[in-house]
């Protein structure tokens, strides 16, 4: 027995096998050769074959090469958190895992209580889940509940409390850039393209403010905003106001790239699909919609739930949606077919995937975090925390590249460790948390140079460069469907009444055929022309076939001979 | 209980100093850059904006002739050499790096027809409607200053008279054998007065002809009567004839397919043909509204350039049937003449407004490193430049420290240092690393989206002369006219009794052998 786990601790320490790690490059290569290559057997044109055959090996290599730069050249790896013997991870507190952790992860835990009685610094409490009580004077005072935003890169973060709190925080070293009180109520702040700028939507218009607070546009065509959305690529800020108008405006140019009534009732439920930048509604009916900016109807319209949908949220690929409703139901959603994947009783205020694919669900002061465990969109329970004393969770979101779920609640901002949450490896020309102001510069020159068309948003965006397929020719039965259908609409038809003399039911039936007889006529045309093509492909061919000898004198000379 | 949590020390990402480069870290996951199909479409349309941005074709013009250019020829010695002769009978060698007359070969009494250099690089051979053929000495232009007042003229080493005006001369690629054509074909040797061997079949004039570069007793030549003729030398006899519907100006024969040759014809139109299969042309280069006057095939072999009686210069794929690019001017008048330079990167044109044209082959090329220096710095090495330099600023520092020199006197040693050192190397713009790699993605992405439309729309877009643009429109007006007839002629006939021949095929009307 001793001998045996010996012999499994000797195979978990060997050094992996050269075959091992082929094996593990070819998983990761599928992720870089994004789809499978074309079936190039079935190609008749030689010359075309091999020039794709060329591509073909040319991606495999580039992929190989991209596998192999993850496998060996990555700096960081992923946090996990592993539960031993009896331990459910979602029974491990957030205390315990300060514990574990080193002292600059310890120091992301926090929990930021406004207003602060003390005139330091707020940010100064940094103390693990201590929180200082407020006076009653001071609660009747509350700013919150507080909304968030990240940047990209994840090393700045927007505040905003509902009572006109603004603010810029710094978190890496966790100080805080620039305050300012609009004195106005404030329902949700974000990011434009980089630290520099961010839109608020405030009591009557959104407004947007530079890092240092001065108020540089006030967008009065929106009118009161309830959500703010940015889409980095195309520079479009998209907003819903009270009235149900999507809007969305060109923060380049200025111009309103799109206006559009979504007539379906007021709703502060919108989310970004990161992956396509299609803008998602939720509805009080239980529908969810997904716009573009250049067309006024929405892209789909899915009724999610019965009853109002109370929060959305997307996975970074693009495939997975996670809609919650107030019919007690969190649901998953594969975007590709529009079918549900998984159904989660529950309620939540708020949702937010996760880089790696954690599904963060707030309700009231509970948080709880799901994880795919297994890799086949079967979410499950992986974290729970819950507020103290019962401050309800407005907002969450998670901080890009870090392992930390930022919280908006009802008294100000908590920030909680999800091990496994963020990406560990940050790409420096993507989203740089180390950027410098030369950096960064550079990065928003290159960014506008590359600012995408608003056409190029759409349902799937590899459909971009390629070709659209071939419409097939209806079959013959289906030609006869659709006669069958015209003419029994023709004689649908309702006639007119007629003065007397001219409503004889002789008359009526003559009308009502010839009516028919005119819809029966573009079909028939198209059988005659068709048949008339065969007919004169039919010649063609015949010509070549010899006659009889004493035929011959009887056939059609060719004006030429 | 197992945990780890991602965490950064900043330390490790960002730079120690100042003077340390940033880090940088890649993560080539597809997951953080949604829509890269987009993103790279957007590229490529923003790629095609900036060729077209950047394409200024023109370099200069090189005056000195004070009539029409009728005929050039390369210098195959020398990159930066090239001979051109004019109407009134002047011969022009040309530097064109600094864009100047290096020597005058003066003699001709009537026009120049034509020009040839041997592959040595140094014999010309002249020829011109005074019925003489002249050899010259071509000097070592490195030797010559090329300053403007110490230009000079030389000498013929020899003068053939012969009976009839030249059309044109061509000079064998491997061998000191040349051919003239005029009212017949003559091939002469350097050192004989009379030609070797003549070729005549038909009556009319012989207007160009061409050696093969591959086979160096084979030669191409074009006639008035619309003739186009192959001959080779070991034979007594011509080999082939074919004959067009209309008359070719010029020959040129691709080098690196030495099989193949383009004929410049009076019809507007290009036809390349396989020498072996004359009944029908490879391609049909259309695009001219205008007699194509000539010809010349890029050392590459993979594109030619043409110049037309209609004022412009077009480029052409070897096998595309529409021309790449279109160059012209406002002053340049009827193109008689051009040449790709022996590198593939210019084009060179002469023209009836006395001008010859530098143009480069790839309107929107960014040119490379071109460092200057003078000749009496040959001998000097960089690395001593630096020395002295150095040596400079040494002094300059201690002057300052030491002596307490004041502060307008060290500028006045800085502006002398750098008037010197800026002297001595005129630099300019340089493609760096990072540049190329740029060029580089951007020739990519252009080719992945050269289908789609708005890609393909402003990469072909072209700006036309208005007279150039109508008489096109009005060409293609004419040809769909044509076709139109033609369709309903066939659709009112007997089925099979009309065939149409492709433009291939129909423009030429026999071949003879």
């Amino acid at each position: 027995m001793g001998k045996n786990e010996e012999n499994d601790a000797l195979t978990k320490n060997k050094p992996a096998t050269e075959k091992d790690i082929l094996a593990e490059l070819e998983l990761k290569m599928k992720k870089y050769l994004r789809g499978e290559s074309a079936n190039l057997e079935v190609l008749k044109d030689k010359k075309l074959k091999g020039q794709l055959a060329v591509k073909e090996k040319l991606y495999g290599k580039s992929a190989q090469a991209a596998a192999k730069a993850e496998k060996w050249l990555m700096p960081s790896e992923g946090g996990y958190l592993e539960a031993e013997g009896l331990e459910k991870t979602w029974r491990i507190k957030q205390e315990t895992i300060a514990h574990e952790v080193d002292i600059s992860s310890s120091r992301k835990q926090y929990d930021i209580i406004l207003p602060v009685w003390s005139d330091v610094n707020p940010l100064i409490h940094q103390t693990v889940q201590q929180h200082i009580t407020p006076t009653l004077s001071i609660k009747s005072m509350q700013l919150g509940p507080y909304t968030l935003d990240f940047t990209s890169s994840g090393r700045y973060m927007a505040v905003g409390g509902r009572k006109g709190h603004l603010g810029i925080v710094d978190m890496i070293n966790l100080s805080l850039i620039r305050e300012l009180q609009v004195r106005e109520t404030v329902r949700d702040v974000v990011f434009l393209h980089n630290e520099l700028f961010f839109a608020a939507a405030q009591k009557k218009y959104p407004y947007i403010y530079n890092r240092e607070g001065t108020e540089l546009h006030c967008l009065k065509e929106h009118g009161p905003v309830l959500r703010l959305q940015f889409l980095k690529n195309h520079f479009l800020l998209a907003t819903l106001n009270k009235f149900g108008q999507l809007r969305y405006q060109d923060v380049t140019m200025g111009s309103m790239v799109g206006n559009f009534r979504t007539g379906l009732g007021r709703t502060d439920v919108m989310q970004v699909n990161p992956f396509n930048g299609v803008v998602s509604l939720g509805h009080s009916g239980g529908t969810v919609t997904m716009w573009k900016p250049t067309s006024s109807a929405p892209l789909v319209k899915m009724l999610c739930h019965k009853g109002p949908v109370s929060a959305l949220a997307f996975h970074s690929n693009g495939h997975l949606m996670a809609t919650a409703g107030k019919d007690k139901k969190i649901k998953l959603w594969d975007l590709r077919k529009f079918e549900v994947l998984q159904t989660l009783p529950g309620h939540a205020n708020t949702l937010d995937f996760s880089q790696k694919g954690l599904l963060a669900c707030g309700n009231g002061s509970l948080i709880q975090v799901l994880r795919d465990v297994s890799g086949t969109q079967n979410y499950s329970r992986y974290m729970t925390h819950s507020m103290v004393k019962g401050y309800q969770v407005g907002k969450l979101i998670f901080r890009p590249y870090e392992d930390v779920l930022g919280i908006g609640h009802s008294t100000g901002w908590s920030s909680i460790l999800i091990p496994g949450a963020g990406e560990p490896n940050f790409d420096s020309w993507v989203a740089n948390p180390f950027e410098t102001s030369k950096q960064r510069r550079e990065k928003e020159i290159r960014a506008l140079l590359d600012k995408l068309p608003p056409e190029t948003i759409m349902l799937d965006p590899s459909k971009i460069g390629t070709v659209k397929p071939k419409r097939e020719k209806p079959t013959k039965q289906e030609r006869e469907a659709e006669v069958e259908a015209a003419v029994e609409a023709a004689k649908g038809m309702k006639l007119k009444k007629k003065t007397k003399g001219r409503n004889k039911p002789g008359k009526r039936v003559q009308k009502k055929q010839e009516a028919v007889s005119r819809v029966k006529r573009p079909y028939l045309e198209q059988k005659i022309q068709e048949e008339e093509n065969m007919s004169r492909k039919k010649q063609k061919t015949s010509e070549g076939v010899e006659l009889p000898k004493s035929l011959q004198r009887f056939a059609r000379k060719k004006a030429s001979s | 209980m197992k945990v780890k949590v991602i965490s950064r020390s900043v330390d490790e990402f960002t730079r120690e100093r100042s003077q340390d480069l940033q880090r940088v870290f890649r993560n080539y996951d597809p997951s953080l850059r949604p829509q890269e199909k987009a993103v790279e479409y957007v590229r490529a349309l923003n790629a095609v904006k900036l060729d077209k941005i950047f394409a200024r074709p023109f370099i200069g013009a090189l005056d000195g002739h004070i009539d029409a250019i009728s005929c050039m020829t390369k210098n195959p010695s020398q990159l930066k050499g090239i001979f051109s002769g004019s109407m009134d009978g002047d011969i022009r060698l040309w530097d064109l790096a600094s864009r100047q007359t290096v020597c005058q070969f003066p003699g001709h009494q009537g026009a120049v027809r034509g020009l040839t250099a041997s592959t040595d690089g140094k014999v010309l051979v002249s020829c011109g409607t005074d019925a003489c053929i002249r050899l010259w000495n071509v000097p070592n232009t490195s030797l010559v200053e090329s300053d403007d007042s110490t230009k000079s003229t030389i000498e013929p080493a020899s003068v053939f008279v012969w009976k009839n005006a030249f059309w044109g001369v061509d000079h064998q690629w491997d061998g000191d054998l040349f051919a003239t054509v005029g009212a017949q074909v003559d091939i002469w040797n350097h050192n004989r007065s009379q030609p070797i061997n003549s070729f005549e079949w038909g009556t009319d004039t012989v207007i160009s002809v061409r050696f093969n570069p591959g086979e160096p007793n084979l030669l191409a030549t074009s006639a008035s009567d619309r003739s186009i003729i192959l001959y080779d030398l070991r034979m007594a006899s011509p080999v082939r004839k074919m004959i067009m519907m209309t008359k070719t100006n010029s020959i040129c024969w691709n080098p690196m397919e030495p099989i193949n040759f383009t004929a410049a014809n009076e019809d507007g139109n290009c036809y390349s043909y396989d020498t072996r299969k004359l009944d029908e042309a490879k391609c049909v280069h259309k695009d001219h509204v205008s007699a194509v006057m000539d010809i010349d095939y890029s050392p590459t072999g993979r594109e030619f350039v043409t110049g037309s009686y209609d004022r412009t210069v077009r480029l052409f794929q070897y096998n595309g049937g529409h021309s790449k690019e279109i160059y012209h001017t406002k002053r340049m008048q009827r193109v008689f003449c051009v040449k790709f330079s022996g590198d593939g990167s210019y084009v060179i044109s002469g023209s009836d407004d006395t001008n010859l044209r530098i143009w480069k082959a790839k309107a929107s090329e960014q040119l490379g490193v071109v460092r200057y220096l003078p000749c009496f710095l040959h001998y000097l090495d960089l690395s001593e430049i630096i020395n002295v330099s150095e040596h400079i600023l040494s002094i300059m520092w201690r002057c300052l420290f030491h002596t307490k020199m004041n502060l307008s006197f060290v500028g006045l040693y800085t502006y002398i240092f750098f008037t010197f050192i800026y002297d001595y190397f005129v630099i300019m713009p340089q493609i760096l690393p990072r540049e190329r790699k740029k060029h580089d993605y951007h020739e990519a992405v252009k080719k992945r989206y050269k289908h789609l439309p708005e890609v393909n729309r402003i990469a072909r877009h072209r700006h036309l002369p208005r007279p150039i643009f109508k008489a096109s429109a009005l060409m293609r007006v004419m040809t769909d006219a044509k076709k139109r007839k033609e369709d309903k002629r066939k659709a009112h006939s007997a089925p099979g009794s009309i065939t149409t021949q492709p433009l291939r095929r129909r423009r030429i009307i026999k071949e003879v052998e």
